[in-house]
């Protein structure tokens, strides 16, 4: 089996590309901490959260192969493109790190995928407003507990404030980017198929203000965010996380079990 | 042989499915669970709708897999199984019974009128504290009784 590439074009194609991209690379990076956590809880407590976010892939990309029309399931979008037809944010391929890195990663993604899903639900088309009121529901308790950890460790030992400040700051430049809108958001919006990204800002800077002000963290004041000229271009960790996930598909094309 | 001979009525079908068990927590059913929405027949075919609990749970190819095992093993020869995700599924949806059966077997029910109180299903006991919001599997979070002093899993409202 040959890569796909999926032509842009089409903007609820991209839009369904975006979001399957986003819960499959963070769902991905999640689940290299399978048996690695610092505790038993937190293993089975990230595991569980992985796997919501690699279900709701699936039905987000299996929508877009519907779309496409090219008879490609969610496994063929997941398994066979190469990194310029990821759609993701950048902040969610970024590397764990340091558990409290993971875990700043994953509060300031689940703020925006709580207040995008919310809106979803309202969406004009129908099916995604149904995959939304699904997901809404697994993401609110994401949403929980991360603010819930971010605010212990936040305001937790020297240490591990320190380490949930330096994370902070590292990811922050990474999250303007959740707001930008391109061309192909600008038809969806007026479509009614989702939200102006730009809308999500105020409630996702009052949740993230009211957790990190709890968790005694200071807000970066840098103004500073990443742009990218496409959401085709990534940094250079997305191309090892494929390589780890797509390693099978690719070297043993249609495998199956 | 005329339609009506060959389709079993409805209520034995809704009888057939209450007895497949689910594939994790086997002392309740599909039917308790409370994740089939509908069955109908659409002329000789059978549709079964079917609601996954959690986007992500495992089971749910595992479910679908009983469903179809099950129905053939009653004779039903052209069956359909509809994934349905809206309305989304909720645990108000898992029957009395299998509230009951949950707890006997050792799972804390879900209760949304004992508000944050979860009693033990051993002793009765509320004295009752939460250790993990996440259990063996998503659906449920892990508790420890202070009275009995035994851990416990409760299904999580959802
Ligand atoms: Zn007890």
């Amino acid at each position: 089996m040959t890569a796909i590439t999926v032509k842009s074009g089409d903007p609820l194609l991209e839009f369904l590309l975006r979001m399957g991209d986003n819960s499959l690379v963070l769902g991905h990076r999640l689940s290299e901490w399978c048996g690695h956590t610092p505790v038993l809880e937190e293993d089975i407590a990230i595991a569980n959260v992985s796997l919501d976010l690699v279900g709701q892939t699936q039905l987000w990309l299996g929508f877009a192969g519907e779309v496409e029309g090219k008879g490609h399931s969610a496994d063929n979008l997941a398994y066979l493109r190469d990194a310029g037809g990821f759609r993701n944010f950048l902040l969610v391929e970024q590397p764990n790190g340091s558990y409290g890195q993971t875990l700043m990663r994953q509060f300031l993604f689940d703020a925006w995928h709580y207040y995008m899903l919310r809106r979803l639900e309202h969406s004009s088309d129908r099916r995604i407003a149904e995959i939304a009121e699904k997901a809404v529901k697994e993401v609110t308790y994401h949403l929980e507990r991360s603010v819930d950890l971010v605010i212990r460790l936040g305001d937790g030992t020297q240490e591990s404030h320190a380490l949930m400040q330096e994370a902070l700051e590292l990811l922050w430049p990474y999250t303007g980017q959740m707001f930008d809108a391109d061309g192909f958001d600008e038809v969806a919006v007026k479509a009614g198929i989702m939200p102006d990204p730009a809308e999500i800002r105020p409630d996702w800077d009052a949740q993230v203000t009211r957790t990190l002000r709890a968790a005694t963290l200071e807000i970066p004041q840098e103004a500073f965010s990443h742009k990218v000229a496409a959401r085709s271009i990534h940094t250079e960790h997305l191309g090892y996380i494929l390589a780890d996930m797509q390693f099978l598909q690719r070297a043993y094309p249609g495998a199956t079990w | 042989m005329g339609e009506t001979e060959t389709r079993p009525e409805l209520d034995e079908v809704w009888s057939w499915l209450g007895q497949v068990p689910d594939p994790e927590i086997p002392v309740i059913s599909l039917v308790d669970l409370g994740i089939i929405r509908d069955v109908e027949w659409l002329d000789d075919r059978l549709v079964v709708t079917v609601t996954p609990t959690y986007s992500g749970c495992p089971a749910t190819s595992m479910i679908n897999f009983e469903i179809e095992k099950a129905l053939r093993g009653h004779g039903i020869a052209d069956l359909e199984l509809k994934r349905q995700l809206s309305p989304a599924w909720t645990t108000d949806w898992i029957s009395a019974e299998g509230l009951e059966k949950l707890r006997d077997y050792g799972i804390a029910p879900p209760l949304r009128n004992m508000g944050e109180q979860v009693p033990c299903p051993r002793c009765g006991s509320l004295d009752t504290e939460l250790i993990s919001q996440f259990g063996s599997t998503p659906c449920k979070s892990n508790w420890r009784c202070k009275a009995c002093l035994e851990p416990f899993e409760r299904f999580k409202c959802h």
